[in-house]
């Protein structure tokens, strides 16, 4: 029988990163049947020190205790053996494997000397998913999954090891808000048998769920204590430090003239089938349109196609009355079109590049910076200062690479770029994503702004709250077509919901 | 008919080369590391297969169990050469590409310096003998392609269906498909992604060594610096040809072995063009499947040519 | 204390010298096997070619098409790909050298010899390009396409000189060795002294244009980014593909001048192994030259010395050169190995902190 985790302690830890503190003398103590909640900004040490309890990371100092007994985790494995269990934010599935396989991964009792023992696995899960309710199809392969069903997998995939104390790392943050609901409710009943620690940054779910919350900045423990004698308000600003308000659109709403008009496109994924189906879409002049959704549902592949980086099967792109479907990144950047991309690593900046020569990767042939082609160095190296200044890039100079600023930074010298090329439109995929307060409102704020200068901007987000707080518009994004478009005022977190759940009217 | 039956029937033992390169080479490539250094690994593999007979037996006649020898000994310093190439690219992440580059000089080249030291000039030995299958050998038409060759022959060929048993079958195979495809959850479920990787390396190095000895030891029963002539690349392409799956890498392994058939039956076909362009039939062979097959390929491991780094998030 | 700077240098510092140290080692350990006088052996490689003039324009004939051809490497190497072509791009360019040299033997050699050195830029380009094109457009690993291109070019060069280039005195004699006529004199590059020629200046004019090149004008900008981060370039507006390719055919190109001085200036006809495995080796010394073209100058001379010296081997000390290759191989694998480490900032910090505790514990 295995014994049963009374007690979970992690004592002092500390865990340096190259010029950061990731974990900065932290404790806390879960007792069996109680949920904590891990809560804080991005880039707060959450994550971290979830993979330090996993064993995934080793800690520089401290300890973790289980029961009052030491424990030293080389490896998840022996996490896994002592009853833990986690489900990352990103989900760590196989996707071209099974479900069975992705649990045999772990499931080494079933690891015959000459043979995998599969048909034990996929009875194991069985077994699980019926005890827990949560319905999988075990010979399902992974990539065949919605979001949703991926989470159940992971879930299911953790108990089927055995998983005593449960670990959840923002479980909710690809999920629509009814999912979420369903979750916060799966996870109440699972009390009974389980410890959870949850980390969010979501503050009405962890005083939906939690009995205990623990908060962390920059690594530390700023405080912890019962959820019920905190309110939302009280916890947000602990996690942030001082009071942020993020900006909101509040000015009255200026529809100027049609700058966007996408008709009908049909656009392929990577993997070959229709990611996005007669998908219509319009922005105007002078607003925010927001393009809410759960990610997945073609967002990636609509600013791919805009931008011409993905061919367009069908269908029109009309810009300022010019067709931009199937036209180079070139054409689409030299008619004024503006462009925070997903990825901005590796997307958005060259990373090995200096942040100076990361500003002009649009216009390295532009009059300004080169004459016959050759680059004009002082002009370059005055535009970088400049920008610099103005945008609050946090970097030792011009000449550093710029790959290695911090996210905030990273996506300011993105930001600094598409905007002073002065485009006619802007379009931002997830801009906040992965990013701290003080950032977040640095972006929202130069959003506004150029709002108020009669620029339309589409924002593709899956953060509600930013949607909501910013668009003039929000179109619901599901499957590769557009569920509905509604107005800032028609808009809440429970009709959005529903539509990016894909249901047509209110049932 | 005759003609045909000999390009079969030659088609098939020089096959085998490619064959378990290819395989070998698939095993690194399903777990994420893409080995390029192939063609060092056959040369040295090639030189120590036939030093071992050679030295037992001065170029004469030896016991067949001396060419057993040597094939394993190839087998052998392949698995260390995989190991080495290992500490390279999987310990310190050195990109693979150029290193295995790196990898295949060092390789070609320790193997010429070595032979022109221990064995001097062109020296052949009399190889391993053929073997032909009691009854099934006299079939006709069969008979002669299938069952007439050596042992390594046969168990080149048999070791297909296993190889696909070891990949799909058992949890080995499961391991180094998952850090292939993707490291990340492989580790957060307590697997070792870079050991994972050490051991396909480790495989993949002795099936490479190994081919190399065949050619030495079984083939063309000689070396010379020019006796692996790009079949380590060669290896490297299949595996994109055959999509990483060991049945398809083995009708590749054919296709290509028949492209270099046809340049000893330049005469009986009645073709009229220089020697030159048949020996170069199957580089071409190579070039336009490769940019026939090299798109798109969705089932790639997609971790491939990737380090792991636990701690750096991506 | 020993503050983060300080310790960061001598990291650095210590990894550089453990390379050395590791290539050496390794080096030896094959010298070992074959019982060879080792410290002997390394002297002959590198210090016998200095101690003679006749040795040392030897090792600067070796250097220029080494330079030329790393010149090129760097370029595509930079642009985000490697040829490991330029073997076979040489042997084209020297195909196209001596097809121009033979057919137009008449022509006032202002004119003869930069159209002969064109047909070689054209010829080794052309070559470069396939790969480039295949790469950019159905992504073919470049590595793979490039490796089999050159058998396919050698394969055509030896036909080349067995068939259409076949000298007729070859011919008539009936022994048949595979070479081309001589050329006419109009078209050589001037010797200096020994079989040292001016194609020496050439390389280092390149060099500084390519420098210029790369790192001033908006096409190496372009070029830059398209290999350091080549989603970012296509982002950014930047027809990636179609700098990849570029990128290609310029190192091809390079590739094929190198053949046309070669036979220019040292051959004077083409004949069989002219190449001589510069193409590989050049890609060495672009790596080992930081894929700088102030560091392949250097590099280039080192390379050419390793290479000179190890002919020297057989006679001196009993040492197959192939030793080179062994050495040009184990190079190219410190390097990469090298240059992970010392980007290895959590390798650092840990070797920091555990340095520093060291020392704290010593102090108290």
């Amino acid at each position: 029988m295995e014994e049963r985790i009374r007690q979970l302690r992690m004592e002092h830890i500390t865990k340096r990163f190259p010029g950061v503190l990731a974990s900065d003398d932290i404790s806390l103590t879960v007792d069996e049947g109680e949920i904590l909640a891990l809560v804080g900004e991005n880039g707060a040490g959450k994550t971290t020190l979830m993979n330090i309890l996993m064993g995934i990371y080793q800690q520089d100092e401290g300890r973790i205790l289980i029961n009052d007994r030491e424990v030293h985790f080389k490896g998840p494995e022996d996490a896994f053996e002592a009853g833990l269990g986690m489900v990352h934010q990103q989900y760590m599935l196989v996707p071209n494997m099974t479900v069975t396989e992705n649990v045999a991964l772990g499931y080494k009792k079933a690891w015959k000397p000459l043979k995998l023992d599969l048909d034990m696995v996929r009875s194991r899960v069985v077994e699980v998913s019926e005890h827990y309710g949560l319905a999988v199809n075990p010979d399902a392969y992974i990539w065949q999954l919605s979001v949703g069903e991926q989470q159940r997998v992971e879930l299911v995939k953790t108990l089927c090891l055995g998983a005593r104390f449960l670990i959840l790392d923002e479980p909710t943050s690809a999920l629509t808000p009814q999912e979420t609901d369903e979750l916060i409710e799966l996870l109440k009943r699972m009390k009974d048998e389980l410890s959870i620690i949850f980390i969010s940054h979501k503050l009405n779910e962890v005083k939906a769920l939690s009995d205990k919350v623990v908060i962390l900045r920059h690594g530390a423990v700023v405080f912890s204590g019962d959820t019920a004698d905190y309110s939302s308000g009280d916890i947000a600003a602990l996690m942030t430090g001082h009071e942020i308000v993020l900006p909101e659109n509040k000015e009255p709403r200026v529809q100027g003239e049609l700058a966007l008009s996408i008709r009908n496109i049909s656009v392929r994924s990577d993997r070959g089938f229709l990611a996005l189906e007669n998908l219509s879409l319009d922005v105007h002049q002078g607003e925010i349109v927001g393009l809410a959704g759960v990610s997945g549902n073609g967002q990636r592949e609509l600013a791919e196609a805009i931008n011409g980086l993905r061919p367009v099967e069908s269908g029109t792109i009309e810009f300022f009355g010019v067709d931009l479907a199937n036209k180079s990144p070139y054409y689409v950047i030299d008619h004024g079109m503006g462009y925070i991309p997903e990825e901005r690593n590796i997307e958005g900046i060259v990373p090995s590049f200096a942040v100076k020569e990361n500003f002009i990767l649009k216009d390295s042939d532009s009059d300004r910076f080169s004459r016959h082609r050759f680059l004009k160095k002082k002009v370059i190296n005055d535009n970088a200062v400049t920008l610099k200044d103005q945008f609050d890039i946090r970097t030792p100079d011009t000449s550093t690479a710029a790959g290695s600023l911090s996210g905030g930074n990273i996506q300011k010298v993105i930001l600094a770029r598409e905007i002073t090329r002065a485009p006619k439109f802007l379009i931002a995929v997830y801009p906040t994503r992965g990013l701290d307060m003080g950032a977040i409102e640095f972006i929202h704020q130069e959003l506004l702004k150029k709002r108020r200068e009669g620029i339309g901007i589409l924002l593709i987000s899956e953060e509600l709250d930013e949607i909501m707080n910013l668009c003039d518009r929000i179109a619901v994004i599901y499957k590769g077509g557009i569920q509905k478009v509604l107005t800032h005022e028609e808009a809440n977190r429970r009709t959005l919901g529903i539509y990016m759940a894909g249901l047509k009217e209110e049932e | 008919m005759d003609l045909i039956i000999n390009i079969l029937s030659m088609t098939v033992p020089f096959s085998v080369a490619l064959l378990l390169a290819s395989i070998g080479e698939m095993f690194n490539q399903r777990s994420g590391v893409f080995n390029l250094g192939c063609e060092g690994v056959m040369a040295m593999g090639a030189f120590l297969g036939m030093l071992v007979p050679f030295m037992v037996g001065h170029g004469g006649p030896v016991s067949n169990g001396w060419n057993w020898l040597g094939l394993l000994l190839a087998a052998l310093v392949g698995a260390l050469l995989g190991l080495f190439f290992g500490v390279i690219v999987v310990t310190f992440r050195a990109p693979q590409g150029i290193a295995g580059i790196g990898l295949q000089m060092f390789g070609v080249g320790t193997a010429g310096t070595l032979f022109r030291h221990f064995v001097g000039g062109t020296q052949s030995i009399p190889g391993m003998a053929n073997t032909p299958i009691p009854v099934l050998s006299r079939i006709p038409v069969i008979g002669p392609i299938f069952f007439s060759h050596n042992l390594m022959v046969y168990l080149a060929f048999l070791f297909v269906p296993v190889a696909w048993y070891i990949l799909f079958k058992t949890s080995w195979g499961l391991k180094v498909r998952a850090v292939g495809t993707h490291p990340r959850a492989a580790d957060s479920m307590g697997i070792n992604v870079n050991r994972t990787r050490y051991e396909a390396l480790a495989l993949g190095g002795a099936l490479a060594g190994l081919a190399g000895a065949y050619l030495s030891v079984c083939q063309v029963k000689m070396f010379s610096d020019e006796l692996i002539a790009g079949r380590g690349f060669i290896a490297v392409a299949l595996v994109y040809f055959g999509h990483w799956h060991p049945v398809k890498i083995m009708g590749g392994a054919l296709l290509f072995s028949f492209a270099q058939t046809i340049q000893y039956n330049v005469q009986g076909l009645g073709i009229d063009l220089p020697y030159e362009f048949f020996v170069m039939l199957p580089y071409v062979v190579v070039v336009v499947v490769l940019a026939f097959t090299s798109r798109n390929q969705t089932t790639s491991p997609s971790a491939l040519g990737k380090p792991f780094n636990r701690e750096i998030r991506t | 204390m020993m503050d983060s700077r300080r310790f960061k240098i001598l990291y650095k510092v210590s990894v550089i010298v453990l390379a050395v140290l590791a290539t050496l080692l390794l080096s030896s350990f094959i010298l070992m096997i074959l019982g060879a006088d080792i410290f002997r052996t390394f002297y002959t490689i590198v210090i016998t070619p200095l101690t003679r003039v006749g040795h040392l324009t030897e090792v600067f004939v070796r250097a220029v098409p080494l330079c030329i051809i790393a010149l090129g490497v760097a370029i595509a190497y930079r642009s985000g790909i490697i040829n490991i072509g330029a073997e076979g791009q040489m042997a084209m360019g020297i195909l196209g050298f001596t097809t121009v040299a033979l057919s137009a033997p008449e022509l006032p050699r202002p004119l003869l010899l930069p159209l002969a050195l064109l047909a070689g830029v054209v010829c080794g380009g052309l070559w470069g390009f396939i790969p480039g094109i295949l790469k950019a457009k159905l992504q073919v690993s470049e590595l793979l396409s490039t490796v089999m291109l050159n058998y396919i070019a050698a394969q055509f060069y030896s036909f080349c000189l067995r068939v259409p280039l076949l000298d007729p005195a070859e011919a008539l004699s009936g022994a048949g060795t595979p070479q081309s006529a001589r050329l006419t004199t109009s078209i050589e590059i001037g010797r200096i002294t020994g079989r040292l020629h001016y194609g020496v200046f050439i390389a280092l004019v390149l060099a500084v244009l390519v420098y210029l090149f790369m790192w001033k004008t908006s096409f190496g900008y372009k070029m830059r980014a398209s290999g350091a981060q080549s989603r970012a370039a296509r982002y950014g507006g930047i027809n990636v593909p179609a700098y990849v390719t570029l990128a290609m055919v310029i190192s091809g190109a390079f590739a094929g001048l190198a053949g046309g001085i070669e036979i220019a200036a040292v051959h004077r006809r083409a004949i069989e192994g002219v190449t001589n495995n510069y193409g590989f080796s050049a890609v060495v010394v672009a790596l080992f030259g930081m894929l700088h073209p102030f560091g392949i100058v250097p590099a280039s001379f080192f390379f050419a010395l390793l290479i000179y010296g190890s002919t020297l081997t057989p006679r001196a000390v009993g040492v197959p050169a192939n030793i080179v290759d062994v050495m040009q191989g184990l190079i190219i694998i410190v390097i990469v190995t090298t240059q992970m480490i010392l980007q290895n900032t959590y390798l650092e910090d840990r070797l920091y902190r555990r340095f520093c505790a060291r020392h704290a514990g010593k102090e108290a």
